[in-house]
């Protein structure tokens, strides 16, 4: 909550990077603070956001799912509803719109499900900058349509062949590629992680998510959700549903990680249940690792929260207590995924499965007069294929 | 004197850089005594990383190899004691913060002082994050090399003003690796260091042929190579030990040639 030192949740946080970068993110610290109180630069971000993006997000009672689980009442906060399909465009308009401020002419950024690069390539588009993408070279294979999804709207798409060949290297190598390059462009990241000051920056341009539960709830139900709940890779829509929340204790806050096969086998991504405190990727914070410091190769049927790590300001949520931090597998996840479409009509990401795989659980325990908000990140159109490829049916896409 | 000052002691320092553990420990092991003897006046001994984001293509296949052949933290300290008893070289680890913030940054800075490694250089821990480490590396004696980049401009005084060992000045924007040409204004940078502080300048990133090394160190202290030699180790493995050595024995001549230069202006 409250930074105590520069860019530091509690002890998580930092500026973890070579010094060829300081003066970049140095600069982009810069620009960020003297336009984020800018009324011509708020009022050109909240046009992007209302006429172009289509905010304010619905808030959806979710009556049938509410009824069948038995227990609290359900919302769904659509960011699934989106242009481009999830939370990310909240992000990129806000940074690709300080690029332009800041007078670049070019940005770059990391992907993991396409979801980021596709927003960002967008954003782009929008705003007549070049763009490239790094995306690990088995998420191309993944998500191949959101790769063609990126070339239309006119960026590059770099498939990053180093290392596990997935999100974290898609990090690496959009680092490497902006050390090497940082006059006319800007690394738009794609989460609360990073460097300082990006987990601050990518946590403000979020956090409009729950600034728009708190208010449409209140006009609904008159008063405060008694969770909020989110899946968590990097954490950036979790943060951005949580934010506005931290200062409300009554209010509990959920966040869900990607447990793949389980948190007892080797091939999962859950950061709080099986990582420890280390330095990584510009940043103090939580990381599956080995003894010596070698970051883990992770797995997630989910290409979006396949990463070793977890924004700093969650690991401090974590840490005092304030937000709790829970395991879902892929096999909850899918079924989620399923369950929803299902009873509601709405095809979540599978990202966002996770959220609503732990909704699930937790609904039938509280009582009916309690509320529950799932943040919807996405929209599942672009797990179809995976899906059916999990439950052992062939199509083509 | 320190091992490190030594290394810069009336002459250019020729400084080499080799993956710890590449394509195995015994290989480095029998090779760093040997860089020595062929004119290395500082070995620089990267602990491999899985992530390692300053390196170029080279340096990260190699410490994918390293790691793949069983290279610990632990097995490098092991083979550093060793390595200590046949040579007297300054012997500096090159690693990101991860691993030695895993290891224990207090345990892993007394562990590199008991089995004689002088310096450590730590590439994602810039001048403001330096309280990470700095009280460690003091109280163990260890040195912490300091990095100026073309991008620090003004933060030169800054940093070059605490800078312990010698400054590490990165030559070129990206990440290490074999470049054609350097464009930055070395000249520049170094006197910018030299303006208030008297500690060594020895200039690295993209350094790999002999006429490089004489022209980058007309002006720095030293300069350093990883990529070339990392790459002689990729094409010989095992057999690298001779022709890294002939490489060694080129470079160092090269840069050697100042050394004579300074002689006969005092002659």
């Amino acid at each position: 909550m409250a930074e105590e030192k520069k860019g530091r949740y509690g002890l998580y946080g930092g500026q973890y990077i070579p010094e060829t970068l300081i003066p970049a993110v140095n600069e982009v610290e810069e620009a960020y603070e003297k336009y984020k109180n800018d009324p011509e630069f708020q009022k050109e971000l909240h046009d992007l956001l209302t006429k172009y993006a289509g905010r304010p997000s619905l808030l959806y009672y979710a009556e049938k799912m509410t009824k069948d689980l038995g227990g609290a009442k359900i919302y769904l906060k659509r960011e699934d509803l989106n242009h481009t399909g999830s939370h990310k465009i909240n992000n990129v308009l806000g940074q690709v719109l300080l690029a332009k401020k800041m007078g670049k002419t070019r940005v770059i950024a990391e992907t993991g499900a396409g979801q980021h690069g596709v927003a960002t390539a967008t954003a782009a588009a929008l705003m007549d900058m070049e763009c490239e993408i790094f995306m690990g070279k088995e998420d191309t294979d993944r998500q191949v349509l959101n790769c063609y999804r990126m070339e239309l709207l006119g960026a590059k798409v770099h498939p990053v062949t180093s290392g596990t060949m997935t999100l974290k290297d898609a990090v690496n190598e959009t680092m490497r590629e902006w050390a090497s390059r940082m006059d006319d462009t800007l690394y738009v990241l794609g989460s609360v992680m990073g460097p300082h000051p990006f987990p601050m920056i990518v946590r403000d341009f979020q956090k409009i998510i729950g600034e728009e539960i708190r208010e449409q709830l209140m006009e609904a139900e008159g008063k405060l959700p008694d969770a909020v709940i989110a899946c968590v890779g990097g954490g950036s829509n979790a943060m951005g549903a949580f934010y506005d929340f931290i200062k409300d204790p009554g209010v509990q806050l959920i966040g869900c990680e990607a447990a793949g096969l389980g948190v007892d086998n080797p091939k999962n991504a859950a950061t709080m249940a099986n990582g420890s405190v280390g330095i990584f990727h510009g940043m103090k914070s939580y990381f599956c690792q080995d003894e010596y410091g070698q970051i883990a190769p992770v797995y997630s049927i989910s290409a979006g929260l396949d990463y070793p790590g977890i924004g700093p300001e969650h690991a401090n949520l974590s840490e005092t207590g304030r937000a709790q931090y829970v395991p879902i597998t892929d096999k909850e996840a899918v079924e989620a995924f399923e369950y929803l479409s299902r009873v509601e009509g709405i095809i979540p990401a599978i990202e966002s499965s996770h959220a609503v795989a732990y909704a699930r659980k937790l609904a039938p325990t509280m009582d009916k007069d309690k509320i529950i908000v799932v943040n919807i990140s996405g929209r599942g159109d672009k797990d179809v294929a995976a899906i059916a490829r999990y439950r052992g049916v062939e199509i083509f896409d | 004197m320190t091992r490190i000052a030594k290394a810069f002691e009336n002459q250019k320092a020729f400084i080499a850089f080799v993956t710890g553990g590449d394509p195995d420990i015994e290989t480095t092991e029998a090779l760093i005594p040997e860089m020595a003897k062929a004119g290395a006046d500082l070995i620089e001994i990267g602990i491999p990383f899985s992530d390692p984001i300053a390196e170029g293509i080279v340096i990260q296949e190699a410490d994918i190899r390293a790691l793949a052949s069983g290279t610990t933290t632990d097995k490098l300290f092991d083979m550093v004691a060793r390595v200590r008893q046949k040579t007297d070289v300054a012997l500096v680890f090159m690693t990101y913060m991860n691993p030695v913030y895993t290891y224990g940054t207090e345990r892993f800075m007394k562990k590199c002082a008991e089995v004689g490694i002088d310096g450590v250089i730590i590439p994602d821990v810039p001048f403001e994050e330096r309280d990470e480490v700095k009280g460690y590396c003091e109280a163990a004696g260890i040195e912490l090399v300091s990095m100026i980049a073309p991008t620090s401009k003004e933060r030169i005084h800054m940093i070059a003003k605490e800078a312990k060992g010698f400054l590490y000045c990165v030559s070129s924007l990206g990440v290490t690796g074999v470049r054609s040409k350097i464009t930055t204004n070395i000249a520049e940078m170094v006197e910018q260091v030299k303006q208030v502080s008297d500690v060594p300048c020895a200039i690295g990133f993209g350094i790999s042929t002999p006429e490089q090394a004489y022209e980058m160190t007309q002006n720095a202290d030293g300069a350093i190579v990883g990529s070339a030699i990392v790459k002689i180790v990729a094409k010989y493995g095992k057999d690298c030990k001779k022709p890294v050595c002939d490489y060694i024995r080129e470079m160092k001549t090269a840069v050697a040639k100042h050394n004579v230069n300074q002689c006969q202006e005092t002659a």
